[in-house]
């Protein structure tokens, strides 16, 4: 698969649907990818079964406050010298580079590094979908170091940090970025061809272009763009309303809150609750948990299936919030302990999306 | 008493408002030439009141933002970045090729900026701003876009002091007068600016001789945005300020006319209906970024719902199903519609012939059969109401306002609808809007909290935005928060982004009886 400008428009709409709400504006990370590939041309996307077990990959992301990005914008030099450094360091050349997350910015990022390069992108990443912070990646499952890692910023500082274990490395990583000014490049998680085939979520990148795609064809056929992203991934359509409150705070730097929603249509007459921690975690309707974390979260707008962060999630908005299955490996126990409920401090269980199916089924005949 | 006059693509409307009543009030076709139709409709209601009675002149116009959307009249304009060189995404990415080749000079990126606390990002590289400034070509506009300028201007000011020296009476836009955070959007919108400012220049000197001509020897303001207005000099310095003015206008004039705070307001003119939602006697404003002829910005601007429906729309049937619009014969109604003798079925033949109407000759459309004009009036006005539907923040009902030319085209009745008021003077909402229009400012920052409150950085911001509005012109008395909202930044502990906006009566006009008014609400 290539990617060029056509894709990549498809890519960055599905991205944003798999970043559950959180992950960052991709408008920026998609005007990066379009001038790189105008430039350097088209850049080959590889499923990691075609990549020898002796490549050498890695993922470059950037790390930051969306709100921040927004105005010192990402620049290709410094995506560049985060893949140069973690080389210098390693002494070794990386053949492919991936996305940590394919949902939000960081699941585009990785283009203007391979166009630059000239060196293929998997289509693969290590989340499926976005989380908030590096080490909640498919590779730490595997008990994956972060590090070494690169950090590299705007005034020319070059970090490499080979941490103790991957939850210092966030900190320490963090406490950098902050230090710098809120935004910096990374290459991180640096594998192997073999570690990849085995530790990537395998076509998170056509899977977030094939969701584009059916939401542009059936804006353009005038049909529900919000049951054609629930059918291509098989998900479930968990709600219709109307937002009627939605409450923020902020807790150790996340954005925190809850969006109430009045049910509309077939939901009429029906409440849901919407918890968000930067990505949208916990559904509930009428009190009953009917999604949580790791599954993906997310509001899209009713009639044109546009999708809403939490950031921008605000009264009045009519959405339809759907649920799509995650990875299987966030599923196991290791995979909920790392990305579960708990893990952002909700105090309830798993329930994967397809109980909530069953479920409407249920309600449904009820009535 | 105040004239308010409002510039459409169709109609030029003028009102006189004594306090809170309407005693004159006139409409008349936009001249090609704009300025000649303005001078006409303030001379009528001038004349109808008496010069001596008005005290100010309000005026909303959408020639700047049409010359935006036409690419035409704009000015070269040279935009310099205070950032880190060199930059990926830089001035004029994303534009469309006819806007940029219309506009863009020369685009430089400059070391320089803040860090998101206010803090230097890097000192500011003085000898390349100087060296620009000194090569720049003859008659351009200038930009400074500095990196975090909503939060610290300085390196904004520092650059337009040295283009300054270096040449002598240079036109400078700094984006942080301009927009908030986000450079790209905050950038385009100053840039936008800097391209209207020439003829920003001849509009507004035109309308201070039609005053003259008129023989007023009072204040004009100019509407902007957000529902309050700008002294000439301000207008001159920030056309961009006005782009949205119209539908503001609309839906402020609407609400004051029928004495409603929360309502739905549908704006009926020839080419489309403008359905927004009032909140509080303001507009509800759009969250999301706004193209503006294809370039991305972040103003605020009424959120608003366009149908393509209107008193010029062309009617057809085919097999049965109705058709109504999106062409439309527009500002050429009263040549082209059949009840004045043109040849063109319009909705205002339709409602003419429906007896909703009074305009033209109605044996000219006599011949419409009543099941047809039924079966177009239903199809318009259950498409009318789908929108107000999706306009409105709540399932209780609501008053919707109709107002514009073509106000008769809004049903009666419609779901969760309270009622459907037709203000007195309908037809000109806009321009009454521009009469009422207030005076504010807004603040929109970035706080750290690591060493205060979240009440004192809220209150520190309420005192500064009440601070500008007076300055702006506002009288003290009279200024209330009208919004607000703090979001906290994601990933950095103790940082909020804290906007407000103030606003209060225009001092240099409130007579006593108004801030009583006011002050008691």
């Amino acid at each position: 698969m290539q990617l060029d400008e056509p894709v990549l428009d498809d890519l960055v709409t599905g991205a944003t649907i798999l970043a559950a709400g959180g992950g960052g504006d991709p408008y920026l990370g998609k005007l990066m990818a379009r001038l790189s590939i105008r430039e350097h041309g088209p850049v080959p996307l590889l499923d990691v079964a075609e990549i020898p077990d002796d490549a050498r990959v890695v993922f470059v992301a950037g790390m930051g406050a969306p709100s921040v990005v927004v105005e010192k914008l990402p620049r290709a030099s410094e995506i560049v010298a985060a893949l140069d450094t973690l080389e210098q360091h390693l002494g070794y050349r990386f053949t492919h580079v991936a996305p940590a997350e394919a949902g939000g910015l960081n699941a585009v990022i990785p283009v203007t590094a391979a166009a630059l390069r000239g060196i293929p992108m998997l289509d693969a990443d290590g989340m499926g979908r976005a989380f908030p912070t590096l080490d909640l990646v498919t590779p730490a499952l595997y008990g994956a170091s972060t590090t070494p890692m690169s950090l590299v910023d705007e005034h020319g500082n070059r970090l490499v940090i080979t941490a103790e274990s991957n939850d210092w490395a966030d900190r320490i990583a963090r406490s950098a970025m902050i230090t710098s000014g809120c935004v910096m490049m990374s290459a991180l998680y640096p594998m192997s061809g073999a570690q990849a085939k085995q530790w990537l979520v395998r076509g998170a990148l056509s899977l977030a272009t094939r969701l584009g795609k059916v939401v542009r064809t059936a804006r353009a056929g005038h049909t529900s763009p919000v049951d054609a992203v629930v059918a291509e991934r098989g998900g479930a359509r968990l709600f219709d309303g109307k937002v009627v409150g939605v409450e923020r705070a902020t807790e150790g730097g996340w954005t925190v809150g809850e969006a109430v929603l009045q049910g509309l249509d077939a939901f009429a007459g029906q409440q849901f609750r919407l918890g968000f921690r930067n990505e949208y975690l916990v559904g509930r309707r009428d009190g009953r948990i009917v999604a949580t974390t790791p599954d993906l979260l997310m509001a899209l707008e009713r009639e044109t299936g546009a999708p809403i962060p939490a950031e921008e999630l605000r009264y009045g908005y009519r959405v339809a919030v759907i649920g799509l299955p995650c990875d299987e490996r966030w599923r196991t126990e290791a995979g909920l302990r790392a990305s579960g409920p708990r893990r952002f401090g909700y105090d309830v269980d798993f329930t994967p999306v397809e109980a909530s199916n069953n479920d409407t089924v249920t309600d449904e005949v009820a009535r | 008493m105040r004239i308010g006059i409002d510039v459409g693509g169709t109609n030029t409307d003028a009102v006189a408002l004594d306090g809170e009543r309407v005693v004159a009030w006139t409409k008349t076709a936009t001249t090609a030439d704009v300025l000649s139709g303005v001078a006409a409709a303030l001379g009528a209601v001038a004349t109808q009141v008496g010069t001596a009675a008005v005290e100010a002149v309000v005026i909303g116009t959408t020639q700047f933002v049409n010359a935006v959307v036409e690419a035409r009249r704009l000015a070269p304009v040279v935009v310099i970045r205070l950032a880190t060189p060199p930059q990926t995404l830089g001035p004029f990415t994303d534009w469309p090729q006819s806007l940029a080749g219309a506009v863009r000079a020369q685009a430089h990126v400059v070391g320089g900026g803040h860090q998101f606390t206010g803090e230097s990002l890097q000192a500011l590289d003085a000898d390349a701003v100087r060296e620009i400034a000194r090569n720049a070509p003859e008659g351009c506009e200038f930009v400074v876009s500095g990196t975090f300028s909503p939060v610290n201007p300085d390196a904004e000011l520092e650059a337009r002091d040295l283009i300054g020296e270096a040449q002598p009476g240079a036109s400078v836009t700094l984006s942080h007068q301009i927009g908030r955070v986000g450079m790209l959007e905050r950038e385009n919108a100053a840039i936008l600016n800097a391209s209207l400012r020439p003829l920003a220049d001849r509009v507004i000197t035109g309308f201070a001789g039609a005053l003259a001509d008129v023989g007023l020897d009072v204040p004009l303001f100019l509407s902007q945005n957000d529902g309050t207005v700008m002294n000439l000099a301000l207008a001159r310095a920030f056309p961009i300020l006005t782009i949205a003015s119209g539908p503001t206008n609309s839906m402020r004039g609407a609400a004051f006319e029928s004495a409603e705070t929360d309502c739905v307001v549908a704006d009926v003119g020839g080419t489309t209906t403008d359905i927004g939602l009032v909140q509080g006697g303001f507009p509800r404003e759009s969250a999301i970024a706004i193209d503006l002829a294809g370039v991305r910005t972040n103003f605020r601007i009424p959120d608003v719902v366009s149908l393509g429906i209107g008193g010029g729309s062309l009617v057809a049937e085919h097999d049965g199903e109705v058709i109504v619009g999106p062409e439309s014969v527009g500002h050429r109604l009263t040549e082209r519609a059949l009840v004045f003798g043109g040849d063109t079925l319009t909705l205002t033949d339709v409602a003419v012939a429906a007896g909703l109407a009074e305009v033209g000759d109605p044996a000219l459309v006599a011949h419409l059969e009543a099941a047809f004009t039924g079966r177009v009036l239903a199809h318009v006005h259950e498409r009318i109401a789908e929108a107000v539907e999706r306009a409105k923040l709540s399932a209780a009902a609501v008053p919707v306002i109709a107002v514009g030319g073509g106000a008769f085209l809004v049903g009666d009745e419609m779901p969760g609808v309270s009622a459907v008021l037709r203000p007195g003077h309908a037809p000109v909402a806009n321009a009454v809007g521009a009469a009422t229009a207030n005076v504010g400012a807004e603040i929109d920052r970035i706080y750290s909290l690591t060493e205060r409150s979240r009440d004192d950085v809220l209150d520190e911001a309420r005192r500064t935005a009440r601070a500008r509005a007076v300055e702006a012109g506002a009288v003290a008395g009279t200024v209330r928060i009208v919004d607000e909202e703090d979001l906290p930044l994601a990933y950095l502990q103790h940082t909020t982004r804290v906007r407000v906006r103030a606003v209060g009566d225009l001092g240099t006009i409130a007579t006593p009886r108004e801030e009583q008014i006011h002050a008691a609400r």
